[in-house]
């Protein structure tokens, strides 16, 4: 009851004309973002956040922004699976084993609105999942003391390279490389500055929004100065759509899998790490095992496209919860709203419910507005999307430089800030041909800190007896979560990946 | 989308280009939220609506290194400004004592005014047998591994130096034998200690009053020289327990170098009005901010004496040699 009061409190905050209006935005630009293929949800929220401080928006209207966005973004991303076979981002790939054929055969509208149903589904039960579980996460947050938080933080990077990254050991670098800088600045246990070189702008550490922005944003244009081809991911290929409704015999038949998809994709979703790739994996396995008996999965069957896409969105609703109630993110994007959220000086954690009630549940209030905005706008109006992929990158890529730019010297005011940003650019640019995953680089810079303070705290407070990392029931159990997802992809890899991987090409460097 | 964007691009650019030299400027040495620009923002909305000053404020966020790239920058680029203040607190004064802000000293600058100061305070889980500051101390004294003091401010910074400071009153000699552990802000480490990870927690009264009215954790200090007025008289000073030690995060202002005296004196009778003001105090007690009312040569005389202080205590638990 209590709960559903607190909604209906978070509905009048997140109606406000303001906030509709970013919300109406938020996801129109999420879902372009989306659709376009090399800008993923971490990209679009990363290049958004610095617009967002541009504008000088509050706390709750900055996260309804950026929240649209990203569920925005789960929605876009399938519309070029479907349409060109190119994932618009990880999580949509598996949306092309089944989407790309259907289009073949003349069902592109089909495809596309069916799918659009499946993210609404998919979405809207993963939000009531935050709803139901995140406070109840909360009260359980009291039994996480320091020794349990390293142990989820080594969770969620140990199962972040997992099954959807190309190369684990890549994966584990790019982690290493993120913890490493997050050491630079003053460290908060001694008081003593590392590898700041007396420079007074690193002693609070770099600034993970310059990060993000410099290693999504702006290495996604080196890219494309790199190659400077200038054309638009559509020309060429023959974009028709078609009608734009599915039969309702079709839905009927695919309610089920997406039910299913949906309560998998959450799950994926709220383990730290894993996060939306997984959990469209996970959906689209399952169903292949339990209802393709005639085999046409992977041949054009709606419920190989409703079973990714319900997974993927659930999946993202899923990621929000252990960065709320835990302040561990779930999924790449998440840690980025996790670093927005930070800057915007609010701690995510068991406290946030109670000292930010009107953040918290404005924004979950914001994300059933989102999610019925998105289904409006991706059936009626999904031909309006798809003429996004027309837009050559000539255009959008300096629109993108501009935006990194202007934005991060508005948050800061400081020109040292922008040389790191560039600095980071040319970082990520050189990872990309790396086929570096860039996302655990921003977890490390992110959780490295928290995560190594809570290393200490623990030691610190056992008198220097390192048994107390694994003292508890909780911690044990945490580090045996960690230790098996770490391996078992590794034997289970090869086979998983070969499939997950047949029919994809050289995009997939942003895993989420 | 190309245009909304744009515009808003053009529309940031423009604004920043427009605003003029000659109104007054504080400089908050953080990003918006913080108690910086909480410093600077009020101070100059109720300087206006008092019409002691006759335009807007102008408030520049300028963070970086806990407040040292704004102090270089007004050392070594605004020197002689006689517009210009800059929103200051205990932790500049720690950071400056301590040399955390690379080749600067409090004297490249000239300390005008407080706004008020906001008390500290030691206090344990409501559960806790500790009932009273030399309980804990005492704790520490025969066995220092027994108890962990959480804090929100990093090891050496303000909330770990109130609880060596209130430890060295007691006479507990090798203060580096107090257990401190670090979080990050005051929040956390309530939690932690109500989660039973510490058990006791260092801290300012504006963070810890949200748990005391919800009845979690119990104050059994606040560093302050008398009792606090209003709800607040209920908690026993450290003082009255025999212990005297009183840590006080103040905030106010900093002013320019080179800043003309006429200037300087201007700014602090300023300040002062505003202090005496009946708006004032509303202010102070709608934020906890409790007494601290020094302008000119007295407050500059305090942040040397809170300087020299800290300095002392850094030098004993090896943070500076």
């Amino acid at each position: 009851m209590d709960t559903l009061i607190s909604l209906a409190d978070g509905f009048q905050t997140a109606l406000t004309f303001e906030n509709l209006l970013l919300a109406l935005l938020g996801t129109f630009l999420g879902t372009m973002m989306g659709a376009l293929p090399g800008l993923g949800p971490s990209n679009g929220v990363a290049i958004l956040i610095p617009l967002a401080f541009t504008l000088g928006l509050g706390a709750t209207p900055s996260l309804i922004l950026l929240t649209s966005v990203y569920y925005g973004a789960m929605y876009g991303g399938r519309i070029s699976s479907i349409l060109l076979n190119i994932p618009g981002d990880e999580p949509a790939m598996m949306t092309c084993l089944d989407g790309y054929p259907m289009a073949k055969k003349g069902m592109a509208g089909e495809a596309l609105s069916l799918s659009g149903i499946a993210s609404f589904v998919g979405a809207f039960i993963a939000t009531w999942g935050l709803i139901l579980l995140a406070p109840q996460l909360v009260k359980f947050a009291l039994l996480f003391g320091p020794a349990e938080y390293f142990a989820l933080f080594a969770l969620a990077f140990a199962t972040l390279g997992g099954v959807s990254s190309t190369n684990q050991a890549k994966s584990a670098f790019a982690a290493m490389l993120g913890l490493g800088l997050a050491v630079i600045g003053v460290d908060t246990q001694t008081g003593v500055p590392r590898l700041t070189f007396g420079e007074v702008h690193l002693y609070d550490g770099l600034d993970f929004l310059v990060a993000i922005v410099g290693l999504f944003a702006l290495s996604e244009v080196f890219i494309f100065l790199e190659h400077r081809h200038g054309e638009s991911s559509a020309s060429g290929a023959k974009v028709s759509v078609g009608r734009l409704t599915p039969p309702w015999k079709m839905v009927k038949e695919t309610t089920p899998t997406m039910l299913r998809s949906s309560f998998l994709g959450f799950i994926a979703g709220v383990l730290p790490g894993a996060g939306a790739s997984l959990g469209s994996f996970i959906s689209y396995s399952m169903e292949k095992k339990l209802v393709d008996r005639k085999g046409t999965f992977g041949t054009g069957d709606p419920r190989g496209v409703a079973a990714p896409e319900a997974g993927n969105n659930a999946a993202a609703g899923g990621a929000l919860v252990p960065m709320l109630a835990l302040g561990v993110p779930g999924s790449g994007t998440t840690a980025v709203l996790l670093a927005v959220l930070l800057s915007l000086n609010i701690t995510p954690g068991p406290l946030l419910f109670q000292n930010n009630p009107d953040v918290v549940w404005g924004l979950i209030a914001a994300l059933f507005i989102a999610n019925f905005m998105l289904l409006a706008m991706n059936i009626p109006m999904v031909g309006l999307f798809t003429r996004v992929l027309m837009i050559p990158p000539r255009i959008l890529m300096p629109i993108v430089a501009m935006v990194s730019f202007v934005g991060i010297y508005g948050i800061s005011g400081s020109s040292f800030d922008l040389l790191v940003m560039i600095g980071f650019g040319l970082m990520g640019w050189v990872l990309r041909k790396l086929d570096v995953p860039l996302v655990p680089i921003i977890l490390g810079t992110l959780l490295g800190n928290t995560m190594e303070n809570n290393l200490r705290r623990a030691v610190t407070i056992s008198n220097g007896d390192y048994s107390v990392l694994v003292g508890s029931p909780l911690a044990i159990g945490l580090w045996t979560v960690a230790i098996v997802g770490f391996i078992l992809p590794l034997f289970l890899g090869r086979f998983v990946k070969a499939r997950m991987h047949a029919r994809r090409d050289d995009e997939g460097s942003i895993a989420d | 989308m190309a245009f909304k964007l744009m515009r808003a691009a053009i529309a940031v650019a423009a604004l920043t280009v427009a605003t003029g030299a000659s109104a007054q400027e504080c400089i908050a040495p953080a990003n918006p939220g913080g108690g910086w620009d909480f410093t600077c923002r009020q101070v100059g909305k109720s300087l206006q609506d008092l019409g002691l000053i006759d335009k807007t404020m102008q408030v520049v966020n300028l963070a970086g290194g806990g407040g040292g790239v704004a102090f270089a920058e007004v050392v070594n680029k605004r020197n002689d400004d006689n517009e210009l203040i800059v929103a200051a607190s205990s932790a500049t004064a720690t950071r400056l004592a301590q040399g955390a802000y690379p080749g600067n000293t409090m004297d490249q600058v000239r300390w005008i005014a407080s706004i008020g100061a906001d008390y500290g305070v030691i206090a344990v889980a409501a559960n806790s047998e500790i009932k009273t500051l030399p309980e804990l101390l005492d704790k520490i004294k025969t066995d220092p591994t027994s108890v962990s003091v959480a804090g929100g401010s990093a090891v050496g910074g303000w909330d770990h130096l109130k609880v060596l400071i209130a430890a060295n009153a007691y006479g507990i000699d090798d203060v580096r034998s107090v257990k401190y552990i670090a979080f990050d802000g005051g929040g956390e480490a309530v939690t932690q200690l109500l989660a039973g990870s510490v058990q006791a927690f260092t801290g300012d009264l504006s963070e810890a009053k949200g748990f005391v009215d919800s009845g979690d954790i119990r104050v059994i200090a606040v560093l302050a020289p008398e009792r606090l007025p209003g709800e607040f008289s209920e908690f026993p000073t450290a003082k009255e327990q025999g212990i005297d030690a009183i840590g006080a995060n103040w905030r106010g202002f900093y002013g320019p170098g080179g800043m003309s005296d006429e200037a300087y004196n201007e700014w602090a009778d300023k300040i002062g009005k505003l202090y005496a003001s009946d708006e004032w105090k509303q202010v102070m007690a709608a934020n906890g901010l409790a007494p601290l009312d020094l302008q000119g040569a007295e407050f500059q005389q305090f942040v040397a004496n809170s300087v020299q202080q800290i300095q002392d205590i850094s030098r004993q638990i090896g943070i500076i040699k």
